[in-house]
């Protein structure tokens, strides 16, 4: 079935499918990660508030993102991100922004509608008595979050942080679209340089499984010790 | 900010010679919804017999499940779509792999299949939560009134699992509207693909994007309602509340 391939594509482009494409995959994901996941703990901060006009903010802001396409949320950021960056600078010609920062840009604040649902529902399992007591003791609300709150809820919803850090990796992948060098645009750009579709695509698809089912497995390991310590 | 906004630009004709750019924004809604309706049936025909299989007492049946979601739920959507499109037709017998590649609407066909399968993933993981949710006695309680498996699964289990999992569903569905989407990278002219090319054309991004953003929403709005609606007629009196099934991950 596969005679007439070429595997060996795969072979010669090696350094360049995992220093460069595979590079960028990675740091996206690891910024839009951490990014994402303190940007959404703020908004599930700000989303369980007293004061409903930062309620209802968050409250927006989490629902738009949950209802438009990714993709659609990547285009949107390609072109608005150089006219903000002209806003805050004050330049006179929209900045030039690269494909990177613009993705960069794009996952954080997208991301952060999905960890801020993961955090809200974390910081909810936690029982309002050790809130109280916190205040009880003195503390101020930033203590209290900070320092009882948080931490416990962070703990509990690791391994779903996790997981949505697994789906995050598997939606860097959709910066193609943007022409962006990731993991697949490395790959795309050989096939169709060499006229290896079938070989490259393969290929792309096995490592995405391969990193993500590990990725899986780790969480799984994870949560089965989590769940001895408490 | 010198950008000019020219809200008007919906009413100009588009260079394609389908009408105005709202026009063909409403076109590009069509093919969306049309790719994850028909996605949505293999969605739920495949995810109900994949999440069945899970939950059966035959350990090759639950690896074969199992196998089955793993696979779907670990390749990136966008790379799915390239598998079916560039790659299946390489790989089939040379007639079949011709016949897929002058298909008229290739690239429709294509998505509905990919988002099919790709959502059928899901929808098995809810499905057999949602099984698994119920109380083992129900199983039980089909066996000793003689039923044979099968018809445990048709008129004990799955009535009750699929009023349970209603919630989840909605979401996947919603899913797979948005998810329809990523089939403009293999040329299908849906809803996020018809705004960019407004915008490649008019140049009027922000009016481009706000426009479907906005008729996203409507789509959300909709499809929540429809389902709400759909969740109170179907509801067992006195059985289940308004409650959504636990997922087990």
């Amino acid at each position: 079935m596969f005679s007439g391939f070429d595997f060996d594509v795969i072979g010669r482009s090696l350094p360049y499918l995992f220093r460069e494409g595979m590079a960028f995959t990675l740091t996206l994901t690891g910024i839009a990660m951490s990014g994402g996941i303190v940007f959404g703990t703020l908004l599930a901060m700000m989303r369980l508030a007293k004061f409903p006009p930062l309620a209802l903010a968050a409250g927006a802001y989490v629902n738009l993102m949950r209802s438009v396409p990714l993709l659609l949320v990547i285009f949107w950021f390609y072109f608005l991100v150089p006219w903000i960056g002209q806003w805050l600078i004050g330049a006179t010609q929209p900045v030039r922004v690269g494909a990177f920062l613009s993705s960069a840009i794009t996952f954080t604040m997208f991301e952060a509608a999905y960890y801020c649902e993961i955090m809200r529902a974390g910081i909810q399992s936690i029982a309002r008595g050790q809130v109280s007591a916190g205040y009880a003791l003195g503390l101020d609300y930033w203590q209290t979050m900070g320092q009882i709150v948080l931490p416990q809820a962070f703990r509990n919803m690791l391994p779903v942080l996790l997981t949505q850090t697994i789906i995050l990796f598997q939606d860097t992948s959709l910066v193609y679209v943007i022409s962006a060098t990731d993991f697949l645009g490395a790959a795309a750009k050989i096939a169709n340089r060499d006229g290896r579709l079938v070989e490259m695509y393969l290929f792309a698809a096995a490592i995405y499984f391969a990193i993500s089912v590990a990725g899986s497995y780790g969480v799984k390991l994870m949560q089965q010790r989590l769940a001895v310590i408490r | 900010m010198n950008y000019s906004w020219n809200w008007s630009i919906f009413w100009q004709l588009s260079p394609e010679g389908q009408g105005t750019y709202f026009d063909t924004l409403l076109r590009g809604l069509g093919w969306t919804l049309a790719t994850a309706l028909i996605a949505w049936v293999i969605a739920l025909a495949v995810g109900a017999i994949v999440g069945v299989l899970r939950t059966t007492p035959n350990s090759w049946a639950i690896r074969l499940g199992n196998a089955y979601v793993e696979l779907f739920r670990n390749i990136p959507l966008l790379v799915q779509m390239f598998l079916w499109y560039f790659v299946l037709p390489e790989l089939l017998p040379d007639a079949a792999g011709t016949w897929i590649k002058q298909l008229a609407q290739g690239s429709f066909w294509t998505a509905v299949v990919c988002l099919g399968f790709y959502t059928s993933a899901r929808v098995a993981e809810q499905v057999r939560a949602g099984i698994q949710a119920m109380a083992s006695g129900q199983r039980l309680a089909g066996t000793a009134l003689g039923l044979t498996l099968p018809q445990t699964y048709r008129y004990v289990l799955l009535p009750m699992t699929f009023r349970i999992i209603l919630p989840p569903l909605t979401s996947e569905f919603l899913n797979i509207i948005k998810n329809s989407s990523v089939a403009l990278t293999i040329g299908l002219m849906e809803l996020t693909a018809r705004a960019r090319s407004m915008q490649e054309f008019s140049f009027q991004v922000f009016e481009a994007f706000t426009a479907a953003t906005l008729i996203y929403l409507a789509v959300n709005i909709v499809v929540v309602l429809a389902m709400r609606a759909l969740e109170r007629g179907v509801q067992v009196p006195g059985f289940i509340g308004a409650g959504g099934a636990q997922a087990e991950h």
